[in-house]
């Protein structure tokens, strides 16, 4: 089976960035999964990402990739989707590249509803510049710039997306990776804008600071907070509380932005 | 046959170079005085089955207008001052990652908010270096209405030729001002979107000469490949080997400055045997041949060289007069930011004044003309 999926990586390109223990290697495998169960055209497919561990992560995977300035891969994929709606485009971001530097480009691209898929990788910390806490980071972590513990209250993202309008918003784990495979296939199948957190886990610059003292520890706090969302919302709330939800928690089509834009062309072209 | 002659303003001539140039795809954010090259393009571009897109803010402009290039369209932007602050960030990655597009500045007062809708030149330094990191930059600057039709035509086959982002600098009083232009019937010289014709397993998009810019293929068309901001090898993907970033970063210069002969150009306007040479650009440099006719009517020796290529600077053409005057006077709409590039090249060869203006009204003649004839006095 392995074997079967190489082809959609760029092994010459390895070994990779992430280091021991890193979350983020389980979420790209459950993305080239998703991917080779879609049989997606390889040159029609687009991979986009911003800055940061997570973002790394086209350059190992053979499709035509793209990665960008912080916080802006979802303002570059909206110019590459709507110049040819053809191609199938994926972001990969971070929580930092999606929550904070690239928030309003996040809200917009859900409320635009254009056919992109978008799968933040969420390890609650900057990585890629050695632990500084994020918009994701929870209230009392210790991060590099919150060495007393951290008072910035944090947000849910997935909330943020349906508020926004993304059609199609689900959250997995590293941890339920099947689950996150099979989200994944679905948001990448709906037509419109999805988004799938994927709670990842930084062993290196979150966990030795925040008594979570290796990959393992970290896996298995996301198997004991997760919930599946069905029980999640039907739980009373002291039964929820310290949990967080997984599974799709929004499926509800809207107007493609493609689509409609295709209809104004139509309607305007000259040579009608 | 008739000619195709109309009464427009900057801004609408500047779509109809795009247009005619073969613009399909525009990405933006409303601001004042640029607005009208995006609405006009929201209006224009479906009906030629190209797209348009309003974005969140002008960061998100530009990285759309690089997008729509890399998959394929002829890609362009409009902005003022301080969008353009805003979009450096993602300009100096399609320098970095050679992304053919055109950015539009219509130049206002500066800084900060400054003056919305009066005219300046105060962007052209921040065109030169308004992104981090050492580069090269192509910026043109028109001086009417139908030279903005023609500069933002070579704008765009700029940045198809050379694989990179160029910048047009109108004044706020180029972009409003309503002037007759001539629409010619078929345009020659368009340079089209390069595309590879190689093996596509063995494709190296940034495989190029020193003094060339890549040929990056439209994603979509089967060359699969990385662009990334980071610095790369021919093949697109990052090294931090010394000999290849030092050749990128070589090869990112001297496709400019070894060009310099197809991208610089200028006027020169009765430089025949003079004394005194006014150097100026854009809305200016039209005050200034008023003020260097006026002159030569008096008797004075005086000429005119016009900029219409601001980044590469003109330094061959400045040098070629730096030993034949004896004074250059530098009129700008700003307090001063050309004048130290012709400072730099006449290097104290002849002596070079600054002229000023910065409070949002227009540079007159009559000011040029009088520094003109206190100089030609003095010199």
């Amino acid at each position: 089976m392995l074997n079967d999926l190489k082809h959609h990586l760029r092994e010459d390109k390895m070994s990779h960035i992430l280091c021991p223990g890193c979350g983020h290697g389980t979420i790209m495998n459950a993305l080239v999964h998703s991917i080779d169960e879609l049989d997606l055209d390889k040159d029609k497919t687009v991979i986009v990402s911003g800055i940061g561990c997570s973002s790394r992560i086209p350059g190992y995977l053979n499709f035509n990739t793209l990665h960008t300035t912080h916080g802006r891969a979802l303002a570059f994929a909206t110019g590459i989707k709507l110049a040819n709606p053809e191609l199938k485009v994926i972001v990969i971001t971070g929580d930092g590249d999606a929550s904070a530097i690239g928030g309003n480009h996040l809200i917009h691209a859900c409320r635009r509803n254009i056919d992109i898929t978008t799968i933040i990788f969420n390890n609650n910390i900057y990585g890629m510049t050695s632990g500084q806490f994020s918009p994701m980071t929870p209230v009392g972590s210790y991060a590099t710039t919150a060495p007393y513990g951290n008072i910035d209250r944090g947000f849910d993202l997935c909330n943020l997306a349906i508020g926004a309008g993304a059609t199609y918003v689900a959250r997995g784990t590293a941890y339920h990776v099947s689950m996150l495979t099979k989200l994944i296939t679905e948001a990448v199948s709906s037509k419109g804008f999805s988004v799938v957190e994927a709670v990842s886990h930084c062993p290196t610059y979150y966990g030795r600071r925040n008594q979570l003292k290796d990959a393992v520890t970290m896996l298995e706090w996301q198997k004991d907070h997760a919930m599946p969302a069905k029980a999640f919302e039907k739980l009373p709330e002291e039964k929820t509380k310290g949990k967080f939800p997984i599974g799709v928690l929004h499926d509800k089509p809207a107007p493609e932005y493609c689509e409609e834009y295709q209809k104004i062309i139509d309607a305007q072209k000259e040579d009608n | 046959m008739q000619k195709n002659i109309k009464l427009m303003q900057g801004n609408e001539a500047c779509v109809e170079g795009a247009l005619a140039a073969g613009v399909t795809f525009f990405a933006g954010y409303p601001i004042t005085p640029s607005t009208e090259i995006a609405e006009i393009l929201a209006m224009r571009l479906p009906k030629i089955g190209g797209k348009f897109i309003q974005m969140e803010d002008e960061i998100a402009g530009m990285a759309a207008t690089i997008g729509g290039s890399l998959a394929g369209h002829k890609s362009m932007t409009a902005t003022s001052g301080p969008g353009l602050s805003l979009k450096q960030e993602n300009f100096g990655y399609a320098l970095m990652a050679e992304i053919p597009c055109v950015v539009v500045d219509v130049m206002r007062g500066g800084p900060s908010t400054g003056l919305p809708t009066a005219t300046s030149q105060e962007d052209v330094m921040q065109a030169r270096w308004g992104t981090h990191g050492d580069h090269a930059v192509i910026a043109l600057a028109p001086y009417s209405v139908q030279d903005t039709y023609y500069t933002t035509i070579k704008a765009f086959n700029l940045a198809e030729k050379y694989s990179m982002p160029v910048l047009v600098l109108l004044d706020e009083v180029i972009g409003h001002m309503r002037e007759k232009i001539e629409i010619p019937e078929k345009i020659e010289g368009i340079e089209p979107r390069k595309t590879p014709n190689g093996d596509k397993e063995n494709y190296l998009p940034y495989e190029a000469a020193p003094d060339k810019g890549p040929i990056l293929a439209p994603f979509g068309s089967g060359y699969r490949y990385h662009v990334t901001g980071l610095a790369h090898d021919f093949t697109g993907f990052p090294t931090t080997d010394a000999k290849k970033v030092k050749y990128l970063k070589d090869r990112l210069r001297d496709k400019v400055y070894k060009n310099l002969d197809d991208i610089v150009e200028v006027e020169e306007i009765n430089t025949d045997d003079i004394d005194l040479l006014v150097v100026a650009y854009g809305s200016i440099s039209r005050s200034a041949a008023s003020a260097v006719e006026e002159a030569r009517e008096a008797g004075l020796k005086v000429g005119l060289l016009r900029l219409k290529t601001i980044w590469p600077f003109a330094d061959m053409y400045i040098d070629k007069y730096a030993d034949k005057v004896k004074a250059m006077i530098v009129p700008e709409q700003n307090q001063g930011q050309i004048v130290y590039e012709v400072e730099r090249v006449v290097a104290g060869r002849a002596k070079v004044y600054a002229e000023n203006r910065y409070d949002g009204e227009l540079m007159t003649p009559q000011q040029i003309l009088d520094r003109v004839k206190e100089v030609y006095t003095n010199a």
